[in-house]
């Protein structure tokens, strides 16, 4: 790799990361506050600068700190090292799943293309179940390393659940294998930006409305949360991390607030057109009945990274606002809504997918 | 007689999930933009920011007690012990010593109330023979960080003013 492609490789890494734990951390604030405002309260306030509060911004750095100089507490009977290694894997799971998300198309720098993905890997979206399933692991040790009969609950949930959903996750997207006939997630991405029959954009909720609504489902339940948190469930059992305290519940946490963020990149990239704005080309807006505006290609690149980034922020205030809007579940509905309606769905789904395209 | 009601059975835009969804988004994003976009009277919030606002009491509420005193600023008390007596929570404590004046005797050397026994049960003011003490202040009682301030003297008792007379 020579010094070009490693500096790019760098940038774009920057740029994933300030993206992903930007918006995590603010999606902390926004949660509380949002879930304020929807319950008709007021939400955090406090935490100031002097006379300033920023709408009670500044909680995110109250409680980072919080978090770092709090007392980091083992259990007496816990089994250390797994203890202190499920944190990580939670959270590594989750962030390196960013590497093969595109957030922009490829661009032109010094007479060479670069893509606008950290990692241009072939297996694409397979990389991505197989490190969301490593994130099981990080439930699970977690669970079972903390010597405590709520977290192994929990723990257990969540390895079921999480295990159960992502077989309805992968079978969701082979529609879209199928129409697009790639697994990489930029290609995908970029076969999104064609028009079809013309004028109608080629985006996955277009060609895959039913795979979208099994993916965003099965994806919620992936990342633990509202009306599938059961593997948390606060009143009742707590959950994996009853027995983690100060960074390594942190970790856990913020691992939760990025699985939001990369459940959102992911639907955006596979079924909301990822970067694409419709009607918008390489070179400029191509409008169907002949109207053509042209654009430069760098003001192209911005408009696209925009539109992804709108599109990511957009799916994650959905999420949160379908988190305070849905009760949980019970588990045994949790189980028999992914086996016997979602997974059906999805075998439907591809058998129709299939149809459709030979008649094609 | 018992009546059992049936259970209503499912209809299908029940039971498919994402009409009841999005019905229910819907009641969401209606609190959220109601208590986002609209002027602060007319939102849902029913919150008082304690410190900085605090809700109004009622015309007729009394609040902490106080001394009166006569017109030379000294207590009207004359320690005759009848408010310790009628309270029922023991909290009022009174030390006596002589008065230079013989035709009013005594004076409290000490009088205090302990805020954390004192029920606001008004007894002490109905027992009063000399209109000595009050409750009319309609002050609440602050929060304090020391057991010790929760016990009222006799100076601090004298300082409170009443609030101004209500119509009979």
């Amino acid at each position: 790799m020579d010094l070009f492609n490693l500096i790019a490789v760098l940038v774009k890494l920057a740029v994933m990361f300030g993206i992903a734990l930007g918006l995590a951390a603010l999606l902390t604030w926004f949660e509380r506050k949002q879930s304020a405002v929807i319950q008709d309260r007021v939400g955090p306030n406090r935490a100031n600068l002097g006379r300033f509060t920023f709408k009670g911004l500044l909680h995110i750095v109250a409680d980072t700190v919080k978090l770092f100089i709090k007392e980091d507490f083992i259990p007496r009977d816990a089994d250390r090292f797994l203890h202190t290694l499920a944190p990580m894997f939670a959270l590594f799971a989750v962030v390196s799943t960013l590497a093969v998300i595109p957030f922009v198309s490829p661009v032109a720098i010094l007479g060479r293309e670069v893509s606008g993905v950290i990692a241009e890997v072939n297996l694409g979206i397979l990389v991505v179940f197989a490190l969301s399933s490593i994130g099981i692991y990080g439930a699970i040790i977690g669970g079972w390393a903390s010597n405590n009969k709520y977290s192994l609950l929990g723990g257990m949930r969540a390895a079921a659940q999480m295990i159960s959903y992502e077989v309805t996750m992968g079978a969701a997207v082979i529609g879209l294998i199928m129409v697009y006939g790639t697994l990489r997630l930029d290609q995908m991405a970029a076969a999104q930006g064609d028009i079809m029959w013309g004028f109608l954009p080629k985006w996955g909720i277009v060609t895959q409305p039913l795979a979208f609504v099994l993916f965003f489902t099965a994806a919620i339940a992936e990342s633990k949360r509202t009306p599938f948190d059961l593997p948390e469930g606060e009143s009742e059992i707590i959950g994996y991390f009853v027995e983690y305290s100060g960074m390594k519940f942190g970790m856990f946490y913020l691992g939760e607030f990025i699985a939001i963020v990369i459940t959102s990149a992911l639907v955006t990239s596979l079924f909301l057109g990822g970067y694409h704005i419709p009607y918008l080309m390489d070179d400029g807006f191509r409008f169907p009945l002949g109207v053509d505006i042209l654009v430069h290609p760098w003001a192209v690149a911005a408009l696209r990274f925009a539109s992804f980034l709108g599109k990511l922020v957009f799916m994650c205030l959905l999420q949160l606002q379908l988190r305070w809007t849905l009760p949980r579940m019970r588990y045994d509905q949790v189980m028999r809504l992914g086996w016997k309606v979602l997974l059906p769905l999805s075998l439907a789904n591809i058998f129709i997918t299939g149809l459709w395209l030979g008649i094609k | 007689m018992i009546k059992v009601r049936e259970r209503d059975e499912y209809t299908f835009g029940e039971s498919a999930y994402v009409p009841e969804i999005l019905k229910g988004l819907g009641v969401t994003l209606k609190h959220l933009s109601i208590n986002l976009l609209k002027p602060r009277r007319d939102r849902l919030t029913a919150t008082i920011r304690y410190p900085e606002e605090k809700r109004e009491y009622p015309q007729r509420f009394r609040g902490r007690h106080r001394l009166t005193r006569r017109s030379d600023g000294s207590p009207k008390c004359v320690a005759c012990c009848m408010c310790a007596t009628a309270c029922p929570a023991k909290c009022i404590r009174i030390a006596a010593e002589e008065h230079e004046d013989r035709t009013i005797e005594k004076r409290p050397s000490s009088f205090q109330i302990d805020l954390f026994r004192c029920i606001y049960c008004g007894l002490c003011v109905d027992a009063c023979p000399e209109d000595a003490i009050r409750m009319d202040t309609g002050a609440h009682p602050v929060p304090m960080y020391e057991r010790e301030q929760g016990v009222w003297k006799m100076q601090e008792l004298l300082s409170l003013e009443g609030r101004e007379q209500m119509t009979e």
